[in-house]
């Protein structure tokens, strides 16, 4: 007979909610996502939890597994030792739909209002550019994003003081990022990135790093070089007045 | 039905599913000066694209300035074994270049070459190095790049909304409804145009690299509405999933592990794929290791390409080969060797995904081991029957772009062609549905409260649980219309789907309407059936093997069957099943296929 395994899971909604006991069978290589999906199809159908690709491309089935923010499909049961109840819990950083279901709707908005892309024109006369391997390679660090914004869960300033209202977070900031660094981008996210994004609420904790399931540096490669940007343009005459000599 | 349960919205254009073709699809719309709605099953940048590894497949001449459009049609149409919609796969191969370029002009940060343009990598089937990539994810690339083109384009997006019907007035399209899974409540949206952009069937089988999404929602919408559906007997199985662990069996495996080099090995070591060389590509691949590994190490002018990137069908159906003659791996696998090949540096680097997925998932470090790998259903040549230039179904104002869409990939779809084909004709499919709006015709206030009832009758039953249903329909399909077919197999599957369908109507579903998984899974059983009886009645139609069908019983091509259509049709209640020929390749476009020039 295969092992059993107990799990713990959120079970309710915004209101109310609890956590509830279930034990499963757990079958070799198994990852927590599939534990959820076994007792969904034989304990409890209504269990509701959101999936997609099944192996740490589509970032739907983000959730806290014993407290940390982690993807289900990517964390393997094998992981905890056979012996301990494994909780499974919605991101607390957004507001519970159902089970393990949050609503992210916040991160799209915000996403919509970061200034769009705008290359520069075409280097060639078919209205291709040029760009180079090393060019490329910085921005498309951020593009590993996969959208699952385990880093705005662990993120305190969105976690614990909810400043969902002035600041951006590190996921959208990695998405800022991905345009203010694109080799081709002219559009200047400086002013969004400081008032509306709220840069400065981040204060370098690294949280937002630790979490990426895709190993995304986000604090030093994103976030520090914007907030660098920002004061640049915010607080240094000189350079601002260069920058505009100069292009 | 209260009045109160129902949203209404009116739009010009509402394209249904949000992966690349639904994008493109609603970009276009909206450029066109459209109302539009994105409906999505799914969050916005979930949808299936956002797993395409290994690239997109257009003849831009960055690598082999030889490659044009004539050589990826002629490629298209072999892998596709000659049974492809002629006009589609040479519109696909004209147009998907500056399709390309188009997405770099929207912010797409595509690997490059030395020389700074967007870099190309080989692909099983293509002649030459052609796949525009971002290592191994350029299906996140490329999606994300859609998605926040479509966000600054206007366009409403209604995430985690199901369609479950389409209302067809007076033979033209007038509108769908659907449900949203956060609140249970329905939503009408009325308008004169309707995209499908719903991808695949590939949740009809157990091994699958399909998420819970690919239930053949647009095939059996367009089916229910009147429509066509042809060639549903071609469903692609690739021939690189993950066997090991039984929890990730399935998944996905790039071709870009065999585009860099990667070799496969039977049980003794054997490199068994040049055992494997179809008559058509005689001497186009290499014949010996010494030749294949020259080609890898990067000296393609004077070798030819590796046998592992024969096309997709001959690679599966070999490895399935293997396997039943005893030369299997442990696991009822076969392995995947990349890292005998190339150095750790160069694999990390150009398939990092794949690193980390055999790490994480199967604690397998493919720079030091092979990759146990086997066939898993991948994609679904057959679909909607439209029109090569707009897209449109056989129902006015219905119109199908991506994997829904029948007809481009023929019997077997090259890699790296899906990406490619989901810009090329969701953009066709935009432009020409926005072409179509004006007032759509009054939906019956009974035809939508029908449907409301209907959907709601899982609620109503002390039933069967939904899961349990779903999941012997994925074992019958897998066993008795999987990849290798048979008469008595077949006929087995349709007399199982039978019980089914009743069993599947009995189901029921305890607890509320909000994001109810049970309820879900219970309305997309009623797609899945559709798919499931279509795709086993085509496949009993056609008594020969060609491309991603293949029949045990009829081994063989059968030239009188060559170009013929198998469609499926809703008549009363039946799903007729007749053959249609194609009508033939125009005599240039015939010579450029056979001769190469």
């Amino acid at each position: 007979m295969a092992e059993q395994r107990r799990l713990r899971l959120f079970r309710g909604t915004r209101e109310r909610g609890e956590l509830k006991d279930y034990t499963v069978a757990a079958g070799e290589g198994m990852v927590v996502l599939d534990a959820v999906h076994a007792i969904q199809a034989e304990q409890a159908p209504d269990l509701a939890v959101r999936w997609n690709c099944k192996a740490g491309k589509c970032g739907s089935c983000s959730a806290e597994i014993n407290g940390k923010p982690k993807l289900m499909c990517m964390t393997r049961m094998s992981d905890y030792p056979a012996d301990q109840t494994i909780t499974v819990t919605p991101m607390k950083a957004f507001p519970v739909i159902k089970d393990l279901v949050t609503d992210v709707s916040w991160n799209y908005e915000v996403n919509k209002r970061i200034p769009a892309f705008k290359p520069r024109k075409p280097d060639a006369p078919d209205g291709t550019w040029r760009m180079y391997q090393y060019e490329v390679e910085r921005p498309q660090e951020f593009r590993k994003c996969i959208e699952c914004f385990l880093c705005q869960d662990v993120c305190h300033v969105l976690r614990t003081h909810e400043k969902h209202e002035q600041f951006m977070g590190p996921a959208m900031l990695v998405r800022a990022a991905v345009y203010e660094m694109h080799p081709l981008d002219e559009a200047d996210r400086r002013d969004h990135l400081r008032h509306e994004g709220g840069i400065g609420f981040c204060n370098i904790t690294k949280c937002c790093t630790e979490v990426c399931p895709e190993s995304i540096t986000i604090t030093d490669n994103a976030i520090i070089p914007l907030k660098e940007r920002v004061v640049d343009a915010s607080y240094d005459p000189l350079a601002a007045l260069w920058r505009k000599l100069t292009g | 039905m209260a009045a109160s349960d129902l949203q209404a919205h009116s739009y010009d254009v509402v394209v249904i599913g949000a992966g690349g073709a639904g994008l493109r699809a609603a970009i276009e719309a909206s450029a066109q000066k459209a109302k539009v709605a994105l409906v999505c099953k799914s969050l916005l940048g979930k949808a299936h694209t956002v797993m395409a590894e290994g690239g997109a497949a257009a003849a831009l001449g960055n690598v082999f300035p030889e490659d044009n459009w004539r050589v990826h049609f002629r490629d298209t149409m072999r892998g596709g074994k000659m049974h492809n919609d002629w006009r589609m796969a040479q519109i696909h191969a004209q147009e998907a270049p500056d399709r390309i370029k188009e997405l770099e002009a929207w912010g797409a940060l595509f690997d490059r070459t030395p020389d700074g343009r967007i870099n190309q990598r080989p692909f099983g089937g293509h002649t030459y190095s052609r796949l525009a990539h971002v290592g191994d994810r350029t299906g996140l690339e490329m999606i994300r790049v859609l998605q926040d083109k479509g966000v600054h384009s206007g366009i409403d997006v209604h995430m985690e909304c199901t369609i479950v019907r389409l209302f067809v007035v007076g033979g033209k399209i007038a509108g769908a409804l659907g449900y949203f899974r956060e609140t249970g409540r329905f939503v009408l949206f009325k308008t004169s145009a309707i995209v499908l952009a719903t991808g695949g069937i590939g949740k009809a089988w157990q091994i699958t690299s399909n998420s819970w999404e690919y239930t053949g929602d647009g095939h059996a919408l367009a089916y229910e509405a009147g429509a066509e559906l042809i060639d549903m007997e071609f469903v692609q199985f690739h021939p690189t999933g993950m066997v090991w662990p039984p929890s990730v069996r399935g998944i996905l495996v790039t071709e870009g592990v065999r585009g860099e080099g990667g070799v496969l090995k039977n049980s003794k070591g054997e490199r068994f794929m040049f055992r494997y060389m179809p008559d058509m590509f005689k001497g186009d691949f290499a014949e010996t290791e010494a030749e294949s590994d020259a080609w890898v190490n990067g000296d393609r002018k004077k070798n030819r390409r590796p046998p592992e990137l024969l096309t997709r069908d001959v690679v599966a159906k070999a490895i399935t080969k293997e396997i039943a003659e005893g030369r299997g791996s442990e696991h009822g696998g076969v392995l995947l060797d990349i890292a005998s090949k190339q150095s750790p540096d160069f694999i990390k680097k150009k398939l990092p995904s794949m690193y980390h997925q055999f790490k994480e998932l199967a604690h397998v470090d493919i720079t030091k081991h092979p990759m146990e790998i086997g066939p898993t259903i991948h994609y679904v040549m057959g679909g909607v029957r439209v029109d090569a230039e707009t897209q449109e179904s056989t129902v006015p104002g219905l119109y199908a772009a991506g994997e829904v869409g029948g007809g481009m990939h023929g019997a077997n779809r090259l890699g790296g062609n899906s990406l490619s084909d989901l810009l090329v004709f969701g953009r066709r499919a935009g432009q020409y549905a926005a072409g179509k709006r004006g007032a759509p015709p009054a939906i019956p206030d009974a035809e939508v409260e029908q449907t409301m009832r209907e959907a709601l009758e899982p609620f109503e039953h002390d039933g069967e649980n939904p899961f349990a249903v779903q999941s012997a329909l994925q074992a019958v399909m897998q066993r008795d219309a999987g990849i290798i077919r048979d008469k008595a197999g077949l006929e087995t599957a349709l007399s199982e789907l039978g019980k089914l369908k009743t069993r599947a109507r009995d189901v029921g579903t305890t607890g509320s309407r909000e994001y109810n998984p049970g309820w879900h899974t219970a309305i997309d059983l009623q797609s899945l059936l559709i798919v499931s009886e279509a795709t086993a009645r085509a496949a009993l139609e056609r008594t020969e093997s060609r491309g991603g069908h293949t029949r045990s019983d009829y081994p063989d091509s059968d030239e009188k069957q060559a170009r013929q259509l198998i469609v499926i049709k809703k008549e009363a209640d039946r799903m007729a099943v007749r053959r249609e020929q194609q009508p033939p390749i125009p005599p240039d476009l015939m010579t450029l296929i056979k001769e190469g020039k």
